[in-house]
């Protein structure tokens, strides 16, 4: 069906506060063409839809769309010329029924006022094209997500779109639901309709896409037939390391003596909760590095919720020092002896207004008050401390977290969690958006604090900071623990093939 | 799933029931109650407060708050009387147009200047207030009463007081463009997700510029009724009519959170808290127990507290029920 280029965008620069979010990306679609976006966390392909449709103005870069020059000033009139988006949260509106949904912006309209019941069959009718039939005068919050989704697609249909955004389509359906938004995805096809596909299930890409593009730090990286590319090549493209890079150290972590590792403090079997978490096995001994690696919505901060208490598993078993553990809220975490650092600090880590020792004291609170009333004096000893122990660079214990650097806000939260003399830690992708120099201090700090014993658990998206921190590493996929390497076992090579393949041990065995 | 739908049952209908159990009580209870001179003049008195639940309710429903419909009123209701010798329309064009200008600032303050609806209704309280004061001098306003003026809240017109006119025409507008125009069902998307409603590309600014401008001029309007009624413009009333607005709605079911509202729901509840009023009066009139004007100011306060927490109770319970779908 190559008639054609349908979009075509190049050199697209987007800075936002002055840090660049795309630079000089390009992207192309033809028409009634499947094309697949993919990339990691903070890889701009969001940034690029949101530029595409019309949420973000470019700052550089030129957008060709059906042959013309394209300018547009809002989401509203990105629609009007035939670009409708499906956003990863189903961005619609719970509380109204399905025809309002589908119809809000373009209403049937009879003497001036709406046509509720052209409206009503209007919504049946899209809707039967993807064979959901549904009372569609009901509120849309009484549907399950799978149905709401198709009610997005239906909307996006229903403007009549030439190009179909949708941005991780399948990360709330059960594999039935896909194969019916396939089904729907290969009819639009058929009827000349482009569609940019998001996701991160490698295997989707190959069953619905003609071609990918694979972004990295805001920028293109590489666009390929889907039938030219295999799974170790998208993975590779998309972690930005060449399977064959020269050895040596990236990062602060340095050689460990394995005689400091004790027996198992946490251990986890079959963990299950939805899709996103299916079968998680994994242990942690004190005094380990474990590491979880995987792609983005591989299930590893899905599954750190779990060990902490934040959601509760539907399957599966945990104990901890030897006991069963069966966390019903994080206090019961805390209280087992276990902290947890957030891959997103600023919406559930630091309190920006708050100063540095009111922030490293939040967890602590509760021992450290008598009846209700803070020990100031205490409180302060142990903020000065940790000041000093973790290197904080601040004013004093009472300068706002908000002044603080990336780097120096993480080194609170470290703080934060330290205070609590905990036996094990979590950490959430510990050095993302902290430069270079900080991120080695925070690396060599995760370390020194494993020699004495703590047992930590680190999530993190650089294969990197994985291989060389973590004396042992699992790698997640789909919500499945598919392989666990020790050191010497955990190349990128055996680390790439797992995340693409799912059944790596045969590589990494090759390898030791 | 059923209590979804029951929450809206509840909001719509529940309402009308308990309007239904008050009246029927009233009439069981005392003599005159449905008698043609107490429904009239509790009509009359009402339809001031209906048409600022009125306002009220679409502000509410686009998730944003209006507290500046007291002031407005008095505002309106002194402006209204100032301009009342030059003729009865253009004492009652005065009284909208300042109701106007309060929702004008409304409205930019919120949608130019993103300003909090709280804090900037708040200040525009205080102002409009002050304002009335200024104009009226710190006293009451006396209405021109050759120019016609006195008949817009006082006269009756097919036998039946001319405000309640005026508030079954506004109730019957709203009613029609929040359930049969793309503006009405664009003021619900707002308050539901205004994000999700941006990306739509529907104007959600223009749509909460509109409802704190609508808010201000109904507020004018209830202003002149006012001062017509009474004879002055009165710089000091409109104390709480905000809060007995937020409440009417509240209790018809209008969710504070904004999304889901209904305009009939609204007036049940206008009248729900005018008539438990009035009843309480008759029942002060039996002579039986004597309740004080605190007593039933603490009744109605009760009476609110339960239909809200049923309210709050019914919808949390929906809304994670939805979610485990």
């Amino acid at each position: 069906m190559d008639t054609g280029i349908l979009l075509s965008m190049t050199g697209i620069d987007k800075r936002f506060a002055g840090i660049p979010a795309l630079s000089a990306a390009s992207f192309a679609v033809g028409r009634g063409e499947v094309h697949a976006l993919i990339g990691q966390n903070g890889a701009g392909k969001s940034t690029l839809i949101k530029v595409l449709t019309g949420y973000h103005r470019r700052d550089a870069g030129e957008v060709v769309f059906d042959g013309r020059p394209f300018e547009v000033f809002s989401p509203q009139h990105a629609q009007a010329s035939g670009i409708s988006t499906i956003y990863q949260e189903i961005n619609l509106v719970p509380y109204r029924s399905v025809t309002e949904n589908i119809c809000l912006g373009r209403e049937a309209r009879r003497y001036g006022l709406l046509d509720w019941k052209r409206m009503h069959k209007e919504a049946e009718t899209l809707l039967s094209r993807f064979n959901v039939r549904i009372d569609v005068r009901r509120p849309l919050m009484e549907f399950n997500t799978a149905t709401q989704q198709m009610v997005a697609i239906a909307r996006a249909i229903g403007f009549s779109a030439k190009l179909v955004i949708m941005d991780e389509p399948t990360s709330s359906l059960d594999e039935r639901e896909v194969a019916v938004l396939f089904d729907v995805i290969r009819q639009l096809k058929q009827e000349g309709v482009s569609v940019v596909f998001v996701s991160h299930k490698l295997d989707e890409l190959y069953e619905v896409c003609d071609h990918v593009t694979i972004m990295r730090d805001g920028r293109t990286v590489k666009t390929a037939k889907m039938t030219e590319i295999d799974k170790i090549g998208l993975v590779s493209a998309m972690l930005g390391r060449a399977i064959d890079r020269a050895e040596g150290h990236a990062t602060a972590f340095s050689e460990r003596d394995e005689r400091k590792i004790g027996k198992v403090l946490l251990s986890a079997k079959s963990l299950a909760i939805n899709q996103s978490v299916q079968d998680v096995s994994f242990d942690v001994r004190s005094g380990e590095i474990a590491g979880f690696a995987g792609l983005l919505g591989a299930g590893r901060t899905e599954t750190a919720r779990l060990v902490f208490g934040i959601d509760r598993p539907r399957a599966g078993t945990m104990h901890f020092d030897g006991q069963e553990f069966t966390p019903r809220k994080p206090a019961d975490a805390i209280a087992a002896g276990m902290g947890f650092c957030t891959e997103d600090r600023k919406s559930e880590g630091i309190v920006p207004e708050m100063s540095v020792a009111e922030n490293m004291m939040l967890a602590l609170m509760p021992k450290l008050s008598k009846s209700g009333i803070i020990d100031e004096k205490g409180q302060r000893e142990i903020v000065e401390r940790f000041i000093k122990q973790l290197g904080i660079k601040c004013s004093g214990p009472d300068q706002k977290v908000r002044e603080l650097s990336g780097g120096n806000q993480q080194k609170v939260l470290l703080g934060r969690w330290l205070a609590m003399n905990p036996r094990l830690l979590i950490l959430d992708e510990p050095t993302r958006g902290i430069d270079v120099g900080a991120k080695g201090e925070i690396q060599a700090l995760i370390k020194s604090l494993a020699d004495q014993g703590l047992a930590v658990l680190m999530i993190s998206s650089e294969l990197e900071e994985v291989i060389e921190g973590a004396d042992r590493v699992f790698v997640l996929r789909e919500g499945i623990s598919v392989a666990e390497f020790n050191r010497h076992q955990a190349t990128e090579d055996a680390l790439m093939s797992a995340m693409a393949h799912g059944n790596a041990p045969v590589a990494a065995e090759a390898v030791s | 799933m059923t209590r979804v739908r029951l929450i809206s049952m509840l909001g719509s209908y529940g309402v009308v029931l308990a309007l239904l159990l008050l009246i029927l009580f009233g009439w069981a209870r005392y003599d005159y109650f449905l008698g043609f001179f107490n429904i009239t003049s509790v009509l009359r008195y009402n339809s001031m407060f209906a048409l600022v639940a009125l306002g009220m309710c679409f502000v509410i429903m686009t998730g944003g708050i209006d507290l500046s419909v007291g002031s407005t009123a008095a505002l309106g209701s002194v402006v209204a009387a100032l301009a009342s010798p030059q003729g009865a329309w253009i004492g009652l064009g005065a009284g909208v147009g300042a109701g106007l200008c309060v929702g004008l600032v409304n409205a930019v303050l919120v949608t130019r200047l993103k300003i909090m609806p709280f804090v900037a209704t708040l200040a525009m309280m205080l102002a409009a207030s002050g304002t009335a004061l200024l104009l009226a001098d710190n006293q009451s306003v006396s209405v021109s009463y050759e120019s016609g003026f006195t008949s817009i809240g006082q006269d009756n017109f097919l036998g039946f007081p001319i405000p309640a006119w005026i508030a079954i025409v506004a109730y019957v507008i709203g009613w029609i463009v929040l359930n049969f125009t793309s503006t009405g069902r664009a003021v619900l998307a707002v308050g539901g997700n205004e994000d999700a409603t941006r990306l739509m590309g529907l104007p959600a600014d223009r749509i909460k510029f509109l409802v704190y401008l609508v808010s201000g001029g109904l507020a004018g309007l209830a202003g002149v009724i006012l001062a017509s009624q009474f004879g002055a413009g009165q710089p000091i009333e409109g104390v709480g009519w905000e809060l007995f607005a937020i409440a009417a709605v509240v209790v018809g079911g209008t969710l504070l959170t904004g999304g889901v509202g209904s305009v009939g729901a609204t007036l049940a509840g206008v009248l729900l808290l005018g008539i438990l009023f009035n009843v309480l009066n008759f029942e002060n009139g039996k002579g039986w127990i004597s309740l004080s004007a605190y007593w039933q100011s603490v009744i109605r306060g009760l009476f609110l507290l339960v239909v809200v927490i049923l309210q709050a109770k019914l919808s949390s319970r929906g809304t994670a029920a939805a979610r485990e779908h």
